[in-house]
């Protein structure tokens, strides 16, 4: 009985909710944790007065499975990764056209701007544009783990029971890599791809006795690696960062294969209602005075010119302690995603979690 | 006649809710699952109808020991659940003055309070490997170096047992409470034991509530999603897992309805199982408390 | 110790407090074998409680129990040979009749062919054989009540404790009850302990009834006994209907005399339950209604010996109820005096007839008053 009032209850608050927003012109944003920060919202909203930011945290995953759901409904601007919109555009056909007029091009790093336009168009329509980029890669406790330098090394005996990762497709690939595949360039043949993911696996399986526990969010990886239950993990820099700020011996390690590197863009999702809104929050926090407060939040790099130097101070010098110029050359950016690739990758990581082996 | 005709009205308004609630969030939705579970993708944005999923299931070991092991785990939490339950409703309902026991049904309240998330990491502070525990035993010199009680079944099944097991006494109460003491008492009087007095009379008594307890409890956990994620270890895991891993992470939703009506069907199959074992049926257990 | 063999239940001095309250006084009795016990007295007088200590769901707080000359004290319930019918019987919902009178000796391990037989017989001898295999709530509230004795005589008690098993049912069948319960005491000829509220449950049944009065036993005897030998005020007023008098005594010889009523009329009484009534003592006075004799004045001279107390009144009403017919009599002083009647249809008193009250001062019990005597 209970539990059907509340149900009620939501659903009646919903509606209200539903009702009530109508009124005002909103701008739905589906993004990453920490990429809407309050006070840019704040200020985002007295500029534009009649425009009200609505905000859903997601990932990658869960932002395609929403918008799958809805037809590309319900939301106004999302933020997926610059790999997971053609494949996700071809299959379930849930973003719209950018119109690149509208956006303020010439501020972004022609390079990545070149590169998410490449990956994102079709039939000639460009479908998203870059906002932040970061990596993803090792981190590391100097002062415990100062031989950690390679995906592969996540498996060292060395540090039995004393290191982490997340069972997702990113160590799928860093271990890849650290076999001598290039399992980007696999992905025109989805064969061989197989084959790759198979021996990563094995690799996996092997290694599972070696690691602690499987990270779930970033707060859990942080737990383990302030409290030194783990001294390596694989992650993202921007949870590397956020620990150096702690402990200054915790750094983000970039693995001599090369730290993967992915953009976060902004793409139209197919039914959204408030495209100008959404086409003046991409201008707003491309702006050089934007960049470093949404920075600050993010840990990520604004992709602007110079993006690096609007770092706030104390990640400028995290990214300078984890990066030497080399290591920048050497970043491998995550490839587009080919249909199909996400179910072989998922399946193989079912097979590593089911597997007993440690 | 008119007279008739409002009962009617009214109690067609009285039911229309419920119906709608019914329908909309339970029936319709299923309906769905089953729909979407018989199509197969056999390329980008073309399906077939067809029991691929399914067989998909059956043809992968990986799959079916995940839902027999949710299915035996969820079990032996529905059994500890009764074990560590029993006793405190029996305390509650009938040893506990008038005025404790509504003191102790809230304290069985209060943990619900906070959110699934919040007590798996109350159970994570308490059980890392530099978390209360290890520490408090550090401390008193019983081990020597830190002990890891995270990330194992273990953990799993403990704190799966604190999330249901309000679920489990609160219909124990109410059964119980309901026994006449004079029931017990005669246990003794006619020569009965402890013992047999809690297996001939108070157990049988109280089995519609233990059914109805174990049903609950059993649904709950092989439904569970937070608590084994966040507890479990490299090994472990659960199939709601699984079903969430279909859909959001290989975007298979055919195969991710299918194994939710799997689950589905194998939990009401374990259910129907229980009630046959144990002679009751729905309409005398759950649907009374 | 062969002398206290004869009595199947002993309590010594037995007392129970609940903190400071004091709900058993040093009760002291003995029920020789084979007989009907009653212990009689209003609600809250302590029977329960006292009841339950004899089972063993309760330890006195002073005095001894003893079963057959053995003490229990210390014997849990299931060691004791005492067995006991519930208030609201208890019986087991979730088992059929049988198993009912099976539990007890499954407990004891008999085995299953001596249960089986044993069942059978006591279902015969409570004359119903035919219901072994039914349900509890299949049974009528008279056969649930057989079946739960049923029960516990399958077991051989040296006592059966009956905590008021009739208050459940409906008058006629606690009528037909009272007389079936004394039927199988006789056959079963064990002792039964009988705790009730109800004086004509313990009146009909009891060969010998105990009145409890908070917490203390005011009198122990046969029914007849209690009924026109009262020792206390208490008993003489809660066994029985009585007119009841106030007054102070005028003249005393210590066994009778004269007393001046409250309403300031004379009265002649003999003192009961062996007390010496003081000249000048506050009492009470008791009179049975049979005992009154309402007469038209006309017929008053053929009274005469019938009574040396008098008393002249008014017919306010006819309580008729066939053979028990009372007659209600405004007395002067305004007070309604109860008296028998026998009513033959032609020529009865009617109300509004002028009539006088006629008693012996032999059936006048007098009390003093408690703290003025």
């Amino acid at each position: 009985m209970h539990f059907k009032t509340t149900v009620a209850g939501l659903l009646a608050a919903t509606m209200l909710a539903g009702a009530g927003a109508a009124q005002a012109e909103t701008l739905r944003l589906l993004t990453w944790g920490s990429y809407a920060p309050e006070d840019l919202i704040e200020k985002f909203e007295k500029e534009y007065p009649d425009i009200e930011v609505e905000v859903t945290f997601s990932n990658n995953e869960e932002m395609i499975a929403k918008l799958r759901a809805t037809g590309g409904a319900g939301f106004d601007l999302a933020q997926p990764s610059h790999d997971r919109i053609y494949a996700a555009q071809l299959e379930y056909d849930i973003y719209k056209p950018l119109d690149l007029s509208k956006i303020d091009t010439s501020v972004m790093e022609a390079k990545l701007l070149d590169g998410v336009k490449a990956n994102t168009t079709i039939e000639g329509e460009v479908y998203a544009v870059p906002h932040q980029w970061g990596t993803s890669g090792l981190m590391a406790d100097k002062t415990k783990a100062p031989n950690l330098k390679s995906w592969a090394d996540l498996c060292n005996p060395e540090y039995q029971g004393k290191t982490s990762m997340r069972l997702k497709r990113t160590i799928l690939l860093g271990t890849a890599f650290s076999m001598g595949e290039d399992p980007f360039a696999a992905y025109s043949d989805l064969e061989k791809y197989q084959g790759i993911l198979d021996k990563v696996a094995d690799k996996l399986i092997e290694c599972k006795a070696n690691i602690k526990a499987y990270w779930n969010s970033g707060d859990d990886l942080s737990a383990m690696m302030l409290s030194g239950e783990i001294v390596g993990s694989e992650t993202w820099d921007s949870t590397a960062y956020k620990l150096f700020d702690q402990n200054e011996n915790i750094v983000f390690v970039p693995p001599k294969e090369g730290a993967l590197a992915w953009i976060d863009t902004f793409a139209l999702p197919r039914k959204g209602k408030a495209d100008d809104a959404a086409y003046k929050w991409i201008n707003f926090v491309l702006r050089p005075e934007n960049v470093t407060a949404m920075s600050s939040s993010t840990g990520a790099i604004a992709a602007v010119k110079g993006g690096q130097d609007l770092l706030p101070e104390d990640k400028k010098a995290a990214v300078n302690a984890a990066f030497t110029p080399e290591d920048i050359d050497n970043l491998k950016f995550f490839a587009n995603i080919p249909p199909g690739v996400e179910d072989m990758e998922g399946r193989t990581l079912e097979k590593i979690k089911a597997a007993t082996g440690g | 006649m008119q007279n008739k005709d409002i009962k009617r009205l009214s109690l067609f308004l009285l039911f229309a809710p419920f119906a709608l609630w019914i329908i909309l969030l339970i029936i319709l939705p299923h309906i769905g699952m089953v729909i979407l579970s018989l199509k197969e993708k056999v390329a980008p944005r073309v399906y077939e109808y067809s029991f691929a999923n399914y067989l998909e299931f059956l043809n992968e070991p990986i799959y079916w020991n995940t839902l027999l092991r949710t299915g035996s785990m969820s079990l032996l939490v529905t059994a500890l659940a009764l074990l560590i339950g029993f006793p405190i409703a029996y305390y509650i309902a009938k040893i506990a003055g008038p005025r404790s026991r509504g003191g102790l049904f809230l304290l069985c309240l209060i943990p619900l309070w906070v959110s699934d998330l919040i007590r798996a990491f109350g159970w994570i502070l308490l059980l890392r490997e530099t978390g209360v525990i290890s520490n408090f035993l550090q401390w008193t010199g019983l081990v020597g170096a830190p002990v890891e009680f995270l990330y194992n079944d273990v953990a799993v099944i403990i704190g799966l047992t604190y999330t249901v097991i309000l679920f489990m006494i609160v219909p124990l109460v109410s059964t119980l409470d309901g026994m006449d003491n004079s029931m017990i008492e005669a246990g003794y009087n006619l020569g009965g034991n402890g013992f047999t007095v809690l297996r001939r009379i108070i157990v049988p008594y109280a089995m519609p509530g233990i059914v109805a307890g174990c049903i609950v409890t059993f649904m709950l956990t092989a439904g569970s999603y937070l608590t084994p994620i966040l507890l479990g270890g490299k090994n472990s895991s659960w199939f709601t897992e699984q079903i969430y891993n279909q859909f959001i992470t290989r975007f298979n939703w055919e195969g991710g309805a299918a194994f939710g009506m799997l689950l589905l069907l194998f939990t009401s199959l374990v259910i129907w199982l229980g009630l046959k074992l144990s002679g009751q049926t729905l309409a005398n257990t759950v649907a009374k408390s | 110790m062969t002398d206290n063999s004869t009595y199947d239940l002993e309590a010594i001095g037995v007392s129970k407090n609940f903190g400071t309250f004091r709900a058993v006084k040093e009760v002291s009795f003995d029920i020789p074998s084979g007989s009907f016990f009653s212990i009689l007295g209003p609600s809250g007088c302590g029977k329960t409680t006292l009841m339950r200590m004899i089972a063993g769901f309760e330890e006195p707080s002073g005095g001894d129990i003893k079963i057959k000359g053995k003490s229990v004290l210390g014997t849990p319930p299931n060691k004791r040979n005492v067995k006991m019918v519930f208030q609201h019987l208890a019986l087991f919902p979730m088992m059929n009749v049988y198993e009912n009178i099976a539990y007890g000796l499954r407990c004891n391990g008999v085995g299953t062919a001596e249960i089986k037989r044993k069942v059978q017989d006591v279902l015969d001898r409570i004359a119903l054989p035919d219901v072994a295999e039914r349900e509890i709530h299949q049974l009528s509230g008279g056969q649930k009540q057989r079946i739960a004795i049923a029960r516990c005589m399958v077991l051989d008690p040296d006592v059966l404790l009956l905590d008021e098993p009739l208050g459940a049912l409906d008058l006629k069948l606690r009528e037909a009850m009272k007389i079936e319960l004394k039927l199988l005491q006789h056959q079963f000829n064990t002792t039964f302990v009988y705790i009730t509220h109800d004086q004509s449950e313990a009146l009909v049944m009891s060969d010998n009834v105990a009145i409890m009065n908070q917490g203390e036993f005011e009198q122990i005897g046969t029914p007849q006994d209690l009924y026109h030998h009262p020792k206390t005020a208490f008993v003489a007023g809660f066994v029985g209907d009585s007119n009841r008098w106030s007054g102070v005594v005028k003249a005393s010889d210590g066994t009778g005399g004269k007393v001046e009523t409250e309403q300031g009329l004379p009265m002649s009484f003999s003192s009961a339950g062996k007390q010496a009534i003081q000249e000048g003592s506050r009492v009470t006075i008791f009179v049975r209604p049979e005992f009154i004799k309402t007469v038209r004045p006309s017929e008053a001279e053929s009274t005469a010996e019938a009574g040396d107390n008098r008393m002249e009144g008014v017919v306010d009403s006819l309580l008729f109820n066939g053979a028990n017919s009372r007659v209600l009599v405004r007395t002067g002083s305004g007070e309604l005096v109860e008296s028998d009647v026998t009513l033959t249809g032609d020529n009865d008193l009617k109300p509004g007839e002028d009539v006088q009250l006629v008693w012996s001062s032999r059936q006048a019990m007098c009390f003093a008053d408690q703290g003025s005597a």
